[in-house]
């Protein structure tokens, strides 16, 4: 079997397994894999730039709450029902992250992270200085009613994970896809030498503005789709630690990996939910399994896989 | 990029019986993913305890915890609900909305609770009341927060222990203007707190014939506030302040600073000193300052008696510290919520006949039903009335006057001054 089509078939597999999942998994993980899932989804979106194309961002909860607020300002204030909400989500999110590729792109390395971070605070506050509209820090509620799509009620747990098993599905096998053909493997030379890839005679800038959109716009498609799933939209979600949360997912799971992602955040989301129940301390808990990690793991859990194991994994 | 074939072999097999030990360690682990899901016991009621442990709602956690816990020993030495003992489960949800909604699934799928309680920061509550909405757990919040009356959140979502802030803010508007001015500048943080006083406030103060001069908004996380204190107009009467937030006391001693010995008559919300001491150094300048008081801190000349009770049965000194450490001051003036809630949950669990999750609707429907709270063991705030449509209790609110460093009560509202129109019918909605 070709590596393309391994490849494949073990995407494939973890979407059929997600999906067999829904039918045998008790409530309590059956909801937890939902959340898991549209946040796997995020940390898709924040591998395309960090782990594809080494451009380190501190500003993706930026994308991700322009996803959010998108979405549920539109049916907050203009009475939207869900499918245009979740486009109205979407069109902000490529909106906003072309916007900061096109300021952020201009800089690179540690000035592109304060740049990103920056701009990230800038758009928290913003939420929190149109409070009139947004609520601010206390956020509003998207009610049960505002939340069936096509006659389809988002807040029952069936359906609630299937929506969730779409959306990462349609993201991982876009990136899947992605780094398949010839604009992802630029990517990756822009992450491994960008100058001799501009020599060869590629478009670099045009390429990080490419993989800064497509990065953002999936971020911003989760952020839209957990506030429809869980029936809220607050700022916290645009605050500086969700720009770290996908970070330390992908760090986690494999920078630059296809499966790293959800890998990253299903370890993390059940060592702290885990760790929460035997101290209070479980930050510290979750801290030193990063530490270890890093340490003994320094390519992530499925970077490992593929240094050891896999060599064809994308 | 090219791959180095012999390297592939060599380490595939070493790597695949780690594979293989990692994938029977997981399974290993599946027998206990079971036995949490199945952990629920017939035995206790359990009331799932959502608590800001960690971020910036902590020091109101430890003593929203510790007054929990005074009141579940309270209730199991009485006999419990129903003659069940009562456990508390409690969850850690770091002050955050996403954790918060987290930790209500944990509640009513992994721990099998019988309700969820005790939040108090209002994006805590709206982030996690959707999911206890849709799961049909009780959620008895302790927020102060205008969320439940306002309509925006559930039939499940309840707010029987604490007043909330738009009543609070309304009540306090006539012995302000008549008291101690009508023309009055607010400062108040940038936020949806702040804005709750700032709009409630303004419109009560204009009822009772006085102008709000200017509003101060301190955007979050601002660390030296005297920038902002030249903005106060000359000819202010009243400052009212609240303030929220680790930098409560920087916030406090800069206004002493820039006023210096001539200052305009001063009223507060205590939130702005909740879990600080009154005679922290820079403070003395609050000597004859105003505050509202959700339940007055010091012990007053006229203490009820269910009022030392319950500050015995807590561990509350005379003052509002802790009876083993002085220095660890209570947030005296919120935390009675948490008492109050958990008697609530006791007499409509009764009431109801309350036998187990099957019963959650009967449940919601008995505290719906209730409506007076007498002055009591059970509510040592003082009397209460509770409105069953909009899930929401009113009561009475103090406020104090800083005497030599003491918080002496100067006025009590009636819980009439703290009515507005209802905003919601919650019992319409289906359960």
């Amino acid at each position: 079997m070709s590596a393309a089509r391994r490849s494949l078939a073990l995407h494939g597999g973890l979407i059929a397994l997600l999906f067999a999942l829904q039918f045998v998994l008790p409530d309590y993980h059956h909801g937890n894999l939902a959340r898991i899932m549209v946040l796997a989804s995020y940390a898709v979106g924040y591998n395309i730039l960090f782990g594809y194309t080494g451009l380190l961002s501190l500003g993706h909860a930026l994308f991700f709450a322009a996803g959010m607020y998108g979405m549920g300002l539109t049916i907050q204030h203009l009475g939207f029902t869900p499918a245009p909400a979740l486009v109205a989500g979407l069109v902000t999110g490529i909106v906003v992250s072309a916007g900061l590729a096109l300021l952020a792109l201009r800089t690179s390395g540690v000035a592109f992270m304060i740049v990103t971070l920056m701009f990230a605070q800038a758009g928290y506050l913003t939420i929190l200085y149109f409070g009139e509209y947004t609520r601010g820090d206390e956020g509003f509620v998207i009610q049960q009613a505002e939340r069936v799509l096509w006659g389809i009620d988002l807040s029952d747990p069936t359906n609630r994970y299937f929506a969730a098993l779409i959306l990462f599905a349609i993201c991982l096998m876009t990136c899947l896809h992605l780094v398949q053909r010839p604009f992802g493997k630029t990517l990756v030379a822009v992450r491994e030498n960008e100058e001799r890839v501009r020599m060869l005679g590629y478009d670099t800038f045009a390429h990080k503005l490419g993989a800064m959109i497509v990065s953002g716009t999936i971020s911003a498609a989760a952020g839209a789709v957990y506030g429809l799933l869980f029936g809220y939209v607050g700022a916290s979600f645009a605050s500086v630690q969700y720009s770290i949360f996908p970070l330390l997912w992908v760090l986690l799971g494999g920078a630059g990996t296809v499966l790293g992602p959800f890998i990253g955040t299903l370890f993390m989301f059940y060592l702290i939910d885990f760790s929460s129940g035997i101290t209070t301390a479980y930050m510290l808990i979750a801290g030193v399994a990063l530490v270890v990690l890093t340490l003994f793991a320094p390519q992530g859990l499925t970077g490992e896989l593929r240094r050891r194991l896999w060599r064809w994994l994308p | 990029m090219t791959e180095n074939s012999s390297t592939r072999t060599t380490t595939s097999r070493r790597g695949a019986i780690r594979t293989l030990a990692g994938a029977a360690a997981g399974a290993a682990t599946m027998p206990l993913w079971a036995r949490y899901t199945h952990a629920q016991s017939a035995e206790p009621i359990r009331i799932g305890f959502q608590v800001h442990r960690t971020g910036i709602g902590a020091a109101y956690g430890r003593w929203y915890d510790r007054t929990t816990q005074a009141a579940v020993k309270l209730i199991n030495e009485g006999g419990g609900i129903n003659g069940r003992p009562v456990e508390i489960v409690a969850e850690d949800d770091g002050t955050d909305p996403k954790r918060g909604a987290e930790v209500v699934e944990k509640f009513a799928n992994q721990h099998g609770c019988d309700i969820g309680f005790g939040t108090l920061f209002s994006h805590v509550v709206i982030g996690s009341a959707p999911r206890a909405g849709e799961l049909k757990l009780p959620y008895f919040v302790v927020s102060e927060g205008h969320h439940v009356a306002s309509g925006m959140l559930n039939r499940y979502t309840l707010q029987p222990g604490i007043t909330d802030v738009k009543s609070q803010v309304q009540a306090m508007a006539p012995y302000v203007t008549q008291n101690l001015g009508k023309k009055v500048t607010m400062v108040f943080p940038d936020f949806a707190f702040g804005h709750d006083h700032r709009d409630f406030f303004t419109e009560a103060v204009k009822r009772e014939g006085g102008e709000v001069l200017a509003h101060i908004a301190i955007p979050p996380a601002e660390t030296s506030f005297t920038k902002y204190f030249p903005k106060i107009p000359r000819e202010t009467e009243v400052l009212y302040h609240v303030m929220v937030g680790p930098a409560v006391l920087t916030f406090v001693k800069e206004l002493g600073e820039f006023f210096g010995p001539q200052r305009p008559e001063m009223f507060g919300f205590i939130d702005s000193l909740e879990a600080v001491a009154m005679d922290s150094p820079g403070l003395e300048y609050l000597d004859g300052t105003y505050f509202w008081e959700g339940m007055p801190r010091h012990v007053q000349a006229d203490q009820s008696d269910h009022d030392k009770f319950y500050r015995d049965a807590v561990g509350v000194d005379d003052r509002g510290a802790s009876v083993s450490d002085p220095t660890d001051i209570s947030t005296y003036a919120h935390m009675f919520g948490c008492w109050e809630t958990l008697h609530v949950v006791k007499e409509a669990m009764e009431t109801a006949g309350y036998a187990g999750p099957g019963d959650r609707a009967a449940l919601v429907e008995a505290v719906e039903a209730m409506t007076d709270m007498p002055h009591s063991r059970a509510h040592p705030q003082g009397a209460k009335v509770f409105n069953g449509k909009t899930h929401q209790v009113f009561g009475h609110q103090y406020i104090s006057r800083v005497e030599d460093g003491r918080l002496v009560k100067v006025h009590t509202t009636s819980i009439e001054d703290t009515y507005y129109p209802d905003e919601v019918d919650y019992t319409t909605r289906a359960l």
